[in-house]
């Protein structure tokens, strides 16, 4: 724990990252406090204002504050984020260890599920499941969670086709130890490493799959303000109000940027054979 | 080859089967009764009509195995329907003029993607460290994380509205009759620059950043080494003992990332008004017309599939590995 810690340390960009990524859920949660108006308070006075003092980000269509509309935006990115990717990774993880530690039909049936829906391009996939559903933030977090477990699954199979065979599973098996047991208590924590890696990874692409879902009208409706829908109103005022489609653009950038490389971070400091080749180079190179 | 080539084949099959039992059951997953679950909706009226239809034509209150075998017996015959918009005409021929204009939106694409992150991906990594690499890396990492649809309204103020250089709508201008065939083809061009730009961005970080580690990994093998002892220069070395061997993986990762890419057109398509698939879809959505959503879901993940079995016979094609360990397999 103390190396990875080091290593997280050494590596500038990922430590950015993960400040930004706490700032950010900072943000979200202080939104109440922190916006300077009511996020969906019309001020038909102060229609499409420019960015101004009272207004850091300009005012949209209906005159309210776009800085405090993305405030509460961010909530919905988080929540959305969070959620998801902890449904995908339940699901993965249930799947997953079913799969790598059972093996032959279970396996075989687990897997070919997982090659199936990879065949479904998400977002037709996502679409078509939205079309029978009534879209809120509840539906969204559900299908984009249940649409996204493959990649866990296949990570969670991997690390236990590799961890089944080592001597303290195989002891605890020889004395007698339940199924359940030796992949709850001895299996799993050894596979929670690269899960964490692919939640942190997770949670952007889930950001990004509901701004983009939001921004073609399908997604968080009206009048909930979500980065992405923010851009779906201001795209129509695009010639007149250029910060309406900037900021929050911006702001979804900056969020998965930082996820992403607080992820990679994260993966580079828990792999100590990546460290070792990358310190050997370091040392070759100095 | 042959023998490798027909048992991706056979191994194809099962996912088909399986696409319609998927597609199947997203016609099942509407919960409750259409009214009650449509209240909000502005267009109550209609989805509750569209409902009443879809419920005729898939015959939803005969038993599951009734309904599913004489959905499958019309898929057979590729009949998906007809459209509920008040065209009403059929839906493989609504599918069917989209569909060439989506294909060649995305192979364009594949084809911009591998032609620069080949040579991207081999000079950050044979040169890892230096400038240009450190560069790369950045623009993967912001190309990872741009919206797509975002870079696409940047581009269309800079572009269309700022500039006046671009069109930024549709495929082609609305004197597009009246213009020399030569001058058809540059409008025609000029359209498909945007999105392709936009489409390709995204993919292209990705790719960048799996060819660098591929290479990466590639020149540290023994046989470079022996490549390099033999006094072959850096230039063969690299671009042909390394590059060959480097751009294997890359087939099956592009395999993989076809769905990724075919589904970006969704939102391309959308914010161009390009008459695509994936405007189809989003169209199709809003309208809740059924028949053309699930026709669009089948034939995109079929076409998914087969691009899959391409890549796949392929990667038999370049790395003869692939298919010795396929016929071990079989014996």
């Amino acid at each position: 724990m103390r190396d990875f810690w080091q290593a997280f340390a050494k590596n500038r960009l990922a430590v950015v990252g993960g400040l930004i990524v706490l700032s950010l859920v900072l943000l979200a949660v202080l939104a109440p406090v922190l916006a300077p108006s009511d996020p969906n308070r019309p001020n038909l006075r102060n229609m499409l204002g420019e960015p101004s003092r009272g207004h850091p980000l300009g005012t949209d269509q209906l005159g309210r504050d776009v800085f405090s509309r993305m405030l509460y935006g961010a909530r919905v990115s988080l929540a959305v984020g969070f959620v998801s990717v902890g449904i995908a990774t339940a699901i993965g993880i249930v799947l997953g260890s079913l799969a790598g530690y059972n093996g032959g039909v279970v396996d075989a049936t687990i897997m070919r599920l997982v090659d199936l829906l990879l065949v479904f391009p998400r977002f037709f996939l996502l679409l078509a499941v939205l079309a029978f559903l009534r879209p809120s933030i509840w539906t969204i977090m559900a299908v984009i969670g249940l649409t996204g477990w493959m990649g866990v699954t296949r990570l969670v199979r991997a690390e236990f086709l590799a961890l089944k065979e080592r001597e303290f599973v195989l002891w605890s098996q020889a004395v007698g130890a339940t199924g359940f047991r030796v992949v709850w208590r001895h299996i799993l924590p050894n596979a929670m490493a690269p899960v964490l890696v692919a939640m942190t990874l997770g949670i952007p692409a889930a950001i990004l799959t509901e701004s983009g879902l939001s921004f073609l009208g399908l997604g968080v409706q009206p009048p909930f303000a979500t980065w992405g829908n923010i851009l779906n109103e201001g795209k129509d005022a695009i010639e007149i109000a250029w910060w309406l489609s900037f900021y929050p653009g911006l702001a979804i950038l900056i969020t998965v940027l930082s996820y992403n490389l607080l992820g990679e971070g994260i993966r580079d400091a828990l792999d100590p054979r990546l460290r070792q080749s990358r310190r050997r180079l370091a040392a070759s190179r100095g | 080859m042959l023998w490798y080539a027909l048992r991706r084949l056979v191994l194809t099959l099962p996912l088909l089967i399986g696409i319609t039992f998927i597609s199947f059951g997203v016609i099942h997953l509407a919960p409750g009764e259409p009214v009650d679950l449509q209240a909000g909706d502005l267009n109550a009226q209609s989805s509750a009509q569209a409902r009443q239809l879809l419920r005729e034509m898939y015959g939803l209150d005969q038993p599951l195995a009734v309904q599913y075998g004489n959905w499958l017996g019309r898929l057979a015959r590729l009949d998906f329907g007809r459209s509920f918009a008040p065209d009403a005409r059929p839906v493989l021929q609504k599918i069917g003029e989209r569909l060439p204009v989506t294909l060649m939106l995305n192979i364009v694409e594949l084809l911009i993607i591998v032609a620069l992150a080949v040579p991207i991906g081999m000079v950050s990594a044979t040169r890892q460290y230096s400038a240009f690499d450190k560069i790369t890396t950045v623009f993967v990492f912001v190309g990872f994380a741009t919206p797509d649809f975002w870079l696409a309204l940047l581009l269309m103020i800079l572009f269309g509205t700022e500039l006046g250089w671009l069109p930024i709508s549709g495929l082609r201008s609305l004197n597009w009759e009246y213009m020399s065939f030569w001058r058809q083809q540059w409008d025609f061009v000029g359209h498909l620059i945007l999105p392709i730009l936009v489409a390709t961005f995204g993919g292209l970080a990705g790719f960048s950043r799996y060819m660098r580690q591929s290479m990466l990994e590639v020149i540290r093998q023994d046989y470079i080494q022996s490549a390099r002892a033999k006094g072959l220069s850096e230039r063969v070395v690299i671009g042909k003992h390394a590059l060959r061997n480097a751009m294997l993986p890359l087939v099956t990762i592009l395999g993989l990332s076809l769905p990724g890419l075919i589904g970006g057109s969704v939102i391309v398509e959308s914010i161009f008004a390009i008459p695509g698939m994936g405007q189809l879809m989003v169209q199709a959505v809003f309208e809740r017309d059924y028949p053309v959503i699930m026709g669009n879901l089948v034939i995109v993940a079929v076409l998914t599939l087969v691009a899959n079995l391409l890549a796949d016979i392929a990667y038999g094609l370049v790395d003869p590995r692939i298919r010795m360990s396929g016929r071990g397999g079989r014996r």
